[in-house]
């Protein structure tokens, strides 16, 4: 089965490297995808604040061309995109007057939702769909060095997902354990990141994203893992100013896909390893000081 | 000199039927079932900054106390993290509740100008009519130039990072059918209003409750 791959306008942008990782693993693992034609903006988060319907019709359309393309899966790599797409579907199945707004707005492009469609998360998709024994021997390099936090963030797990354990969520962890890494205990794992607080209210966000590094590296992980880009920027993007505020808690954080990609030996170029702020080699194959 | 603010609210404060109109909202429905036990306001990860906690929001929110609700920080807090949501024992959606209070807060009126988390919110929305996608670099410089443009002086470092590591286009994304998108959106506008019995977020006036505010922040 080929897989609707909708990238989100992140993935494209500040969180390229997820893509670029993605894509790289996929093709290494002989997964199928296309990427979706004409895909919008999913009308994730700071859209919601403006006008929820609209936000349903935005993830409507990806939904409805992807039907029309005669997909029956999305795989949805961005955590917000993950939670609207499958909110909308949710939002319509429980609203009638949703679900009629929603496809006599869709009418007027000669779209419509009429199949059930089913949205998944990468994290899902490796997991369930490719299994842990078939990627087990697919690792070329084991991550031996690599002692990793599991860090999902919120919108992977909450609400919506059916993949994973919404208070303890278990997927990533069984992943990196099969590319032959230390999963370190991470009790934080699905605690917010900040999202786009670090940017609007600074002190709210900052705190949030300090909090989870120094967890990480009280916990003994020389890595983050992460499946969003909204996290990976935080927790990658701000050390200065948390360093000025708090303390230094520099760890690199990586996609989970770059993670894979790495055990498969793929290069770092190709997995976009050196578009990391806090470099990898900051924690990864370092001489061990005293 | 300090200002004496007053700490309990009266009946006067209240704007009768608030309440009920967010409740008709689909995915607002639970708002009655909340028992008050403080479940969201002990996970939340941003409460502690919040002038009311999620708990006290809800119990404003369904005794109608709209000015209270619609002007506090809270709503801009609440960082759609859902973990409220999941542990709410009465299953009240206190993420969905805060996007509609959001929703009614940026259409009436109510927020501290150039607060920048609203001034996002509509930029963001702004673009993704005109371009259909949204391009965060772009957006972040916009939202600050409109809210705090001081901000632009504070991140030029990050902004060289970005740059240095490639994650900083110079060009916007964009579809390629965007007249079809405006009128898929256009076209909401139309319908939400008979539909959804007025419950349209657009500031339409066809809601009941008054605007009787005056001051922001």
């Amino acid at each position: 089965m080929k897989y609707c791959y909708y990238p989100g306008c992140s993935v494209k942008g500040t969180g390229r490297a997820y893509e670029e990782s993605l894509l790289a693993v996929l093709n290494a693992l002989g997964i199928e995808y296309e990427e979706l034609e004409d895909w919008n903006c999913c009308g994730a988060t700071a859209y919601m604040a403006m006008d929820e319907i609209k936000s349903c019709v935005l993830a409507a359309r990806n939904i409805a061309l992807a039907e029309k393309a005669g997909y029956t899966e999305i795989m949805a790599p961005c955590s917000a995109c993950y939670l609207v797409l499958n909110k909308s579907l949710r939002y319509m199945e429980s609203s009638k007057p949703v679900a009629e707004t929603v496809n006599k707005a869709l009418a007027t492009a000669n779209l419509k939702i009429s199949k059930k469609i089913k949205v998944r998360h990468p994290l899902d998709i490796i997991l369930n769909d490719y299994g842990l024994d078939r990627l087990k021997k697919a690792v070329k390099r084991p991550l031996k060095e690599f002692k990793v936090a599991p860090y999902y963030g919120c919108q992977i797990i909450r609400p919506y997902s059916t993949f994973d354990d919404q208070y303890n969520p278990t997927s990533m962890d069984k992943i990196l354990t099969a590319l032959g890494a230390t999963v370190v205990e991470f009790p934080l794992k699905t605690r917010c990141c900040g999202s786009s607080l670090t940017g609007t209210l600074p002190e709210p966000g900052l705190l949030c994203a300090y909090i989870i590094l120094r967890e990480a590296l009280r916990r003994g992980a020389n890595v983050i893992s992460t499946g969003c880009s909204l996290c990976q920027f935080n927790l990658d993007g701000y050390h200065d100013k948390i360093e000025k505020k708090w303390e230094p808690v520099r760890i690199p954080t990586l996609y989970f896909t770059q993670l894979i990609g790495l055990a498969l030996g793929i290069d770092e170029q190709t997995l976009g390893i050196h578009r990391c702020i806090v470099p990898l080699s900051a924690t990864i194959g370092q001489p061990v000081n005293s | 000199m300090h200002e004496l603010v007053r700490t309990i609210k009266y009946e006067a404060d209240r704007v009768p039927g608030f309440g009920e109109e967010i409740k008709s909202v689909p995915g607002c429905e639970n708002l009655q079932s909340c028992i008050q036990c403080g479940t969201c306001s002990g996970m939340c990860p941003l409460s502690i900054y919040m002038d009311y906690t999620p708990r006290q929001i809800i119990e404003l929110v369904r005794s109608d106390f709209k000015n209270e609700v619609l002007k506090s920080y809270t709503i801009w807090l609440c960082a759609s993290c859902y973990v409220c949501t999941v542990e709410c024992p009465r299953e009240v959606h206190i993420t969905d509740i805060m996007y509609e209070l959001k929703q009614r807060a940026i259409h009436e009126g109510y927020y501290p100008k150039r607060f920048p988390i609203p001034v996002l919110a509509r930029e963001f929305f702004r673009m993704v009519f005109k371009y259909g996608r949204v391009t965060e670099n772009f957006l972040a410089t916009t939202m600050m130039l409109k809210s705090n443009w001081k901000g632009v002086f504070s991140s030029w470092k990050l902004g060289l990072k970005l740059i240095s590591t490639g994650r900083f286009p110079f060009k916007k994304e964009e579809i390629k059918r965007k007249d079809e998108l405006q009128k898929i959106l256009s076209t909401v506008d139309k319908l939400s209003i008979d539909m959804l019995g007025g419950i349209s977020h657009l500031g339409n006036g066809t809601k009941k409750s008054n605007n009787n505010h005056n001051n922001h922040h």
